[in-house]
């Protein structure tokens, strides 16, 4: 870009002028020159910070794979085999399994109450709406965005968990459904604007090809462009699942947070996030229980990795899709 | 219009589709009514300014508002710039198939993945254990840096929103037009004033939306402060970066999972709920409109 500057203009001119020019531009360049280092260091910042996360979240788990005497209480073999998670107790046990299936169990409720009517919702916005609402349903999708996880937990303890109780009569006023919707709502804005934008994407001349050829506008809207939209929606709903695993306000507030295995959505669940949230603060500093904590966080970065790089492939393919290749 | 038998699923479709939108924006005003009507009485002039008292249950919140904004303040003096830099960067020196830009952004995208508990557990692990120890050891402290306080949170909840700044600053700069840079180089402009006094100027709006959604988010947060600085209850406010804070979120979060007397606390839970709503849906609000408003004078100059 720089070529545009002057030097290459009046070198065809009178040499003695370009020598002076020049050197005023070299000696504006060397101020150039440190802004964008100084620019470029400073945009490192993003990459350190993954870097550092992973290395100080795995370090703090490593002692489960080398410390010997931290293995007699806690190692993946125990996290595998054992049954229980009960960290505190004369007899400490840390098995995965509970937790897995309480995390299994919210992150389902939520996918299947959020996925289709995202979905669904999107579609609306951009197939059927009149123009004039669809300038205001992203700003009220946005304002759900913009709702603290905390207050979405405490409109689920207070309120949400009372009503749905009612509702379905089940006993337990705190427990995976409950949690799962609430969760649900907090990944609704996810998969809403990322499926919308995608649908959106779509060339107009699909759509009117499709329609000319003697479509109706929901089989438009359905078989061309949803379908060609297909890569950008499911990595809105990747995304959003990855925002389920990993949220933790609302499980901890209301899904009652205990430890059971349990075929039933309506029994109390505890989950990977709420169980890091829920039990650091009383942890002693480097004992098992305390990497075994760092040891879920560490889980938690990595699915959420492998999610964000399979939401990125998903939205690759979406742009190469659309640029007709 | 006579009625033709293809036009019915159409409109099945179409209610179909129409009432899933219409229902996510219900529960959204269902959720916004019922804080607001709970709320509404309780948040005055004497609760915002008055200390909390009978364990939470009179009183007011004080010092969570001053906490939460002390927070904030420091955690924007620490990632607009930073954040600000990366998208200029990105967007104006950048090559953008280097393996280099695409790491950074890269980075930046996993970054908004991270679950927040996991900011948390960074935290605690890197500033508090690691920076903070060690800072103490240099300057022979007992324990000063090395414990939760207010610098470690906002540093902890910078990082977290340093995607949100880098997207809208990066949004902002795409959208100012090619042709004002190439004005700018044309009449002897360098690349740096052009930045600072061409684009950056045009730019500004997004990057004000940026900083105003990364506050609105900030917060919100409690996972990433629970363990770095956020305490339940303290009979001062901080006064220095090594303090420990109230925050409006956590004070929600400890009032209603851990109230001895769930109904006695509730007028003021719900008071306290109703104004970090309000605080972050003003916010939000306000960042869409300078958005919307950006976006309406992009059109009108293209």
């Amino acid at each position: 870009m720089t070529e545009i500057l002057p030097t290459a203009r009046i070198k065809s001119g009178d040499s003695s002028v370009t020598i002076r020019v020049a050197s005023i531009v070299k000696r504006f360049r060397f101020k150039e020159f440190l802004i964008e280092k100084f620019i470029l260091v400073n945009s490192f910042a993003a990459i350190i910070g993954v870097i550092l996360i992973f290395l100080f979240i795995f370090r703090e788990s490593l002692p489960l794979f080398t410390d010997s005497e931290i293995q007699q209480e806690a190692s993946l073999d125990k996290f595998v085999t054992q049954k229980e998670w009960q960290p505190v107790s004369d007899n400490p046990r840390y098995a995965f399994f509970p937790l897995l299936v309480g995390t299994l169990k919210a992150v389902g409720v939520a996918s299947l109450f959020a996925i289709p009517l995202s979905i669904l919702a999107a579609i609306y916005t951009t197939e059927f709406a009149p123009r004039r609402l669809r300038e205001f349903f992203k700003p009220g999708v946005e304002m759900l965005a913009g709702i603290p996880s905390v207050v979405l937990g405490f409109f689920a303890l207070i309120v949400m968990a009372t009503f749905l109780q009612n509702m379905f009569g089940y006993s337990f006023r705190l427990n995976a459904f409950n949690a799962g919707i609430a969760l649900g709502l907090a990944i609704i804005p996810t998969i809403y604007s990322v499926s919308e934008d995608a649908l959106n994407a779509v060339p107009r001349a699909l759509r009117e090809a499709s329609l000319a050829l003697g479509a109706s506008s929901w089989q438009t809207a359905y078989r061309i462009v949803l379908s060609v939209a297909l890569p950008g929606v499911l990595a809105g709903v990747i995304l959003g699942v990855a925002r389920a695993i990993g949220e933790t306000m609302i499980v901890l507030m209301a899904s009652g947070n205990a430890a059971l295995v349990s075929g039933s959505i309506f029994d109390s669940i505890r989950t990977f996030s709420a169980t890091i949230a829920a039990e650091l603060a009383e942890v002693v500093f480097g004992s098992a229980h305390y990497h075994t904590l760092f040891f879920i966080g560490s889980v938690l970065f990595a699915i959420t990795l492998l999610f964000n790089i399979l939401a990125h492939l998903a939205v690759g393919r979406l742009q190469k899709r659309l640029a007709g290749k | 219009m006579k009625s033709n038998p293809r036009r019915s699923p159409d409109l099945v479709f179409k209610i179909l589709t129409g009432t899933a939108m219409l229902l996510i924006l219900a529960i959204l005003a269902v959720i916004v009514g019922n804080i607001v009507i709970h709320g509404y009485g309780t948040v005055t002039f004497e609760f915002l300014t008055s200390e909390p008292l009978e364990g939470m249950t009179e009183g007011g919140i004080f010092p969570a508002i001053f906490g939460t904004v002390a927070l904030v303040i420091l955690m924007i003096v620490a990632v607009i710039p930073i954040g600000v830099m990366t998208a200029i960067y990105l967007q104006e020196y950048a090559n953008p198939n280097s393996i280099f830009t695409k790491s950074i952004r890269f980075a930046v995208n996993n970054l908004a993945g991270v679950p927040s508990i996991v900011f948390g557990l960074f935290g605690l692990g890197f500033f508090i254990q690691f920076v903070g120890r060690n800072m103490d050891r240099a300057i022979g402290a007992d324990v000063l840096w090395g414990q939760p306080s207010l610098i470690w949170a906002a540093l902890t909840l910078a990082l977290l929103n340093l995607p949100v700044v880098v997207v809208s600053a990066e949004e902002a700069l795409r959208v100012v037009p090619r042709e004002h840079r190439e004005a700018s180089l044309a009449l002897g402009g360098t690349k740096w004033q052009t930045i600072r006094r061409v684009i950056l100027p045009q730019a500004l709006p997004g990057i004000l939306t940026g900083a105003i959604l990364s506050i609105s988010r900030g917060a919100g947060e409690v996972a990433p402060i629970m363990f770095t600085g956020a305490a339940y209850y303290l009979p001062y406010l901080p006064t220095s970066p090594t303090d420990q804070f109230m925050e409006l979120g956590y004070h929600i979060y400890v009032m209603s999972t851990q109230s001895p007397d769930v109904e006695a606390t509730k007028p003021i839970l719900y008071g306290t709920v109703l104004v970090l709503l309000i605080l972050t849906l003003l916010l939000n609000f306000v960042a869409i409109l300078i958005r919307y408003r950006m976006r309406i004078k992009m059109k009108q100059v293209a």
